[in-house]
């Protein structure tokens, strides 16, 4: 049976020689295929350029052109002790996202500096982002070393410069290789032109580097990937991340802690089937009752359960061309876990390549940055520190279809979390009152009262309609008080009068007033023909420190009258209805509304457009920054 | 685990995910070895039931013992097929007879795999390219979009890592799943070894007629531009040794990859797998 591959990832600077040390370990360790270094220097002589080790590597028409790796490739090379995969990293800064895509999945490190230049900007943030993904098997290579006539002074300056740089990220180089990939020295065999220098050339360095183990003895995370009911079955698909289980275990599914027992592995094609299974291990299980498990659900032994919660702190690193802004609704993966989170404090912003702590406040993290944050989620989620268990530890936001970032959760996440407690079965993960600003951090945005008042007729409920339907569909929680409805209900023991009239909108205002407060967006539509009443409600909103915006829906009373939806006009000047507004009952204008729509004189999208624009400014957070597709209002 | 373990695992994962992530998807079969330990990883996936269609793209120029394979396969697997051929080209005149290989692939095989997704509005294809295959595939991703034209943006990959893909698509656009795409062809061979799996006999030499070599098929395609190579591999333990030594490429018998510079390039930026 072959040997497992260590998988390496080679990085560095842009130009410092990635592909060129790919090539050249390639050609010098013969694991190229028949003819293929022939068929490229022949293709180099006939274009009379001068054949490179790189070109080995460079397959696209694209990368021939500008010279420069734009994706990750993964390349086989064999030393005498084992079989590796490379995979070669571009460094450019504009393929950042291609770099991080191949780096998370390797097993160790080769980052190249170029002897002439020194350590520069994607050294850096190279070396940054390696410790981010957890890679801690790391090689330095100063390359070009032909270019400093192998000058042990150079090679030891970037030494210590780079040491200085890596050590408060955690990573301690396991060698400082001098090489010079172009002319082969130190690459496969030791090199005879450094004599000053008596470590090991590349190949031997690599060939010290330990395969990845996934330990079965951690604690078990099993993540359910899936619910397969093909047949009578009722099977949980899913792999087992760390640890192991056996069939007659009793599991824990979090978030959630339902609690069942193992009742078989299924494994097709396995007779007699399995009774346990390992780290690393794609399984599917059945459990002995029918408990509700969905998808993004871990499950645990009774002891050494991953934290639930909230909220955390991370280290993320932000990729997309579009800013991470504060409080802005992402898709957070971990795992198989899907859920709505936002960063709601940033703790402070690193610039990755002088690793900096960024002075000035800021609301967000832009592409290339680093940042410690506190992050939210929706719902509660299941997770570990990254530090003890990987998988579990790590996260990606998603910006539109795509991976804007990632993170890792740090241990000070976890705190004393609730596992003790999980026995006892009464768990409290949120602790006091649920504040105001805890519900439009939840919702994105403040509630709020938009009274509309006007006419029958005036176009009250027509736009009220269309602004909740609009305010919907941007996400924004709305809710319409009717007046008519009102009446058949709260307000049933109440007629026209004007004392049941002025007792009818202050109820209304009550009732909006507190939907408002659990963070609604309340859009009255009531006659509400009193100025006096009208005002109480707002002082009253005022006083709880609830937005209010009257909206004054104007339309003549002719245009009313000509309109009549429902016939009412005609019954009040038939004597039909008594005290109707505007023909026997007064209607006082609002003296100074935020808003006032003339109905009669423009269209209503046109009119549902203003007042949404007076909704969102009314209901954003303050200090609040959020990004056009996340923004409800922002498309308005 | 050892590594054939691990490179299961994480095809099932990915089997997995895509099944989750998309309602209408359909696993492209060419009854190949590469297509054979695919069937094999889908079974395990999902517990003995493959829950999606598996295409055959019927170029008509199928060798015979494959059609015969393909039969006995869909019997054995259980598996629900459907066959896709490009009538229209072929009643145009599109053929090896006259026509060069990379036109005729397009046209039979890229064109015949469009019009099926035209049908059935596949939005995920799982297919069994790896990255050893070809430097091209070498820059795939395990989800890798691909626009309405059926275009790979090569130059403008979304980021995947962690295990967390794309799998969000627009109308018209599909995601390539490609659960093989860390195997190599001697993993392909080395699993089944282990597993037993089925392959046609193609694939173990035999006596060529015309000149009384022996010779094998290392990959199979459309009979007029698929050659064997030279080769006394007979038995699976026989191709896994020859494997560890050889350096002659896999694609080498394959004509449409060799047509011209960069020909591979070209037709996989049009669609092909």
């Amino acid at each position: 049976m072959q040997e497992d591959k260590l998988k390496i990832v080679i990085v560095g600077h842009v130009d410092h020689g990635k592909s060129t040390l790919i090539g050249r370990l390639l050609f010098d360790t013969d694991s190229l295929p028949l003819g293929k270094a022939e068929n490229i220097q022949k293709a180099c002589e006939a274009e009379g350029m001068e054949f490179e080790y790189a070109f080995l590597l460079d397959a696209l028409l694209e990368e021939q052109a500008q010279n420069i790796t734009i994706d990750t490739t993964q390349i086989q090379f064999k030393s005498a002790k084992r079989p590796y995969v490379i995979i070669d990293a571009p460094g450019h800064r504009e393929f950042l996202k291609n770099m991080i895509t191949g780096a998370a999945s390797a097993d160790a490190a080769v980052l190249l500096i170029d002897a002439n230049e020194g350590v520069q900007e994607q050294s850096r943030r190279h070396g940054y982002l390696l410790s981010m993904l957890g890679i801690r098997q790391v090689i330095v290579a100063a390359n070009k070393m032909d270019l400093v006539g192998y000058s042990q002074e150079t090679f030891d300056r970037i030494r210590s410069e780079y040491t200085e740089y890596l050590k408060p990220l955690g990573i301690t180089p396991r060698h400082f290789v001098p090489i010079s990939a172009k002319l082969g020295e130190n690459i496969a065999v030791p090199t005879a032109k450094m004599p000053w220098y008596h470590g090991p050339c590349i190949l031997q360095a690599l060939d010290g580097f330990d395969m990845p183990v996934r330990d079965e003895k951690q604690p078990l995370r099993f993540l359910v990937q899936d619910i397969y009911r093909f047949d009578e079955r009722r099977i949980l698909a899913g792999r087992i991340e760390s640890g192991s289980l056996s069939v007659g275990d009793e599991l824990v599914f979090w978030p959630d802690r339902k609690r069942s027992t193992v009742k078989s592995i299924e494994l097709w094609n396995s007779d007699p089937a399995p009774l346990s299974a390992n780290a690393g291990q794609s399984t599917a299980i059945t459990l002995t009752d029918q408990i509700f498990v969905e998808r993004g659900q871990i499950a645990s032994h009774d002891k050494e359960c991953p934290a639930e919660a909230r909220e955390f702190v991370a280290n993320i690193f932000w990729l997309h061309d579009e800013p991470l802004r504060l409080d802005a609704a992402h898709e957070l993966k971990l795992g198989t876990q899907s859920v709505e989170a936002r960063v709601v404090k940033f703790h402070r912003i690193l610039d990755s390549s002088t690793l900096q702590v960024a002075t000035e406040p800021r609301l967000e993290l832009r592409k290339n940055e680093a940042a410690e944050v506190l992050v939210r989620t929706r719902r509660p989620i299941a997770f570990d520190a990254a530090e003890t268990l990987p998988v579990t530890g790590r996260f990606v936001l998603m910006q539109g279809k795509r991976i804007g970032g990632g993170g890792i959760v740090l241990d000070a996440a976890i705190g004393k979390n609730a596992q003790q407690e999980v026995k006892s079965g009464n768990i409290t993960w949120t602790v006091g009152r649920v504040s105001r600003e805890d519900r439009s951090a939840l919702l994105g945005h403040k509630g709020a009262v938009i009274w509309m008042s006007g006419l029958s007729g005036a176009g009250k409920s027509t736009l009220a309609v269309a602004t909740e339907s609009a305010l919907h569909s941007r996400g924004m929680a709305s809710f319409i008080l009717d007046g008519d409805n009102l009446r058949h209900g709260l307000c049933s023991d109440l007629g026209f009068s004007p004392k049941d009239r002025a007792e009818n909108i202050r109820r209304a205002g009550e009732v909006a007033k507190l939907m408002a407060e659990s963070g609604m967006i309340v859009l009255t539509s009531l006659i509400s023909p009193y100025e006096q009443e009208r005002e109480r409600v707002r002082q009253s909103c005022a006083a709880a420190g609830v937005p209010f915006a009257m909206v004054y829906i104007n339309a003549p009373l002719g245009a009313c009258e000509d309109r009549d939806p429902r016939g009412l006009y005609k019954k009040a000047r038939a004597g039909e209805i008594k005290g109707f507004t505007g023909i026997d009952s007064p209607y006082e204008p609002p003296a100074k509304p935020e808003l006032e729509l003339r109905t009669d004189q423009k269209e209503i999208i046109v009119c549902r457009d203003e007042l949404l624009a007076l909704i969102v400014e009314l209901t954003r957070r303050t200090g609040q920054y959020r990004s056009e597709e996340s923004d409800p209002g922002a498309a308005i | 685990m050892n590594h054939l373990d691990r490179l299961e695992s994480q095809s099932i994962y990915i089997f997995r995910e895509a099944y989750q992530a998309f309602t209408k998807l359909a696993m492209p079969w060419s009854m190949g070895k590469d297509s054979n330990v695919l069937i094999w990883l889908a079974k395990k996936a999902f517990c003995g039931k493959i829950p999606f269609p598996v295409l055959h793209v019927d170029t008509t120029y199928e060798f015979p013992e494959m059609l015969e394979f393909r039969s006995w396969a869909q019997k054995e697997y259980d598996l629900d097929l459907l066959v896709s051929i490009n009538e229209e080209a072929r009643a145009r005149g599109v053929g090896y007879e006259t026509h060069d290989p990379v036109t005729v692939t397009h046209e039979l095989k890229t064109v015949a795999l469009q019009q099926a997704m035209a049908k059935h509005g596949w939005q995920a294809l799982i297919t069994g390219i790896r990255r050893d295959e070809d430097s091209t595939r070498a820059k795939e991703r395990y989800f890798s979009p691909r626009n309405a034209a059926f275009e790979w943006d090569y130059k403008d990959q979304p980021p995947e890592f962690w295990n967390q893909f794309t799998t969000a698509v627009g109308p018209g656009e599909h995601v390539r799943v490609q659960a093989l795409l860390d195997w190599t062809e001697l993993d392909i061979w080395l699993y089944i070894q282990r597993e037993k799996i089925p392959i046609p006999q193609m694939y173990f030499a035999r006596k060529d007629p015309t000149d009384g070599k022996l010779k094998r098929f290392r990959s199979l395609g459309c009979w007029p531009i698929t050659h064997p190579v030279e080769s006394s591999a007979a038995t699976i333990e026989e191709i896994v040794e020859e494997l560890k030594t050889t350096r002659v490429s896999e694609r080498a018998g394959r004509a449409q990859d060799h047509h011209e510079r960069n020909a591979m390039q070209k037709l996989r930026a049009k669609g092909f797998m």
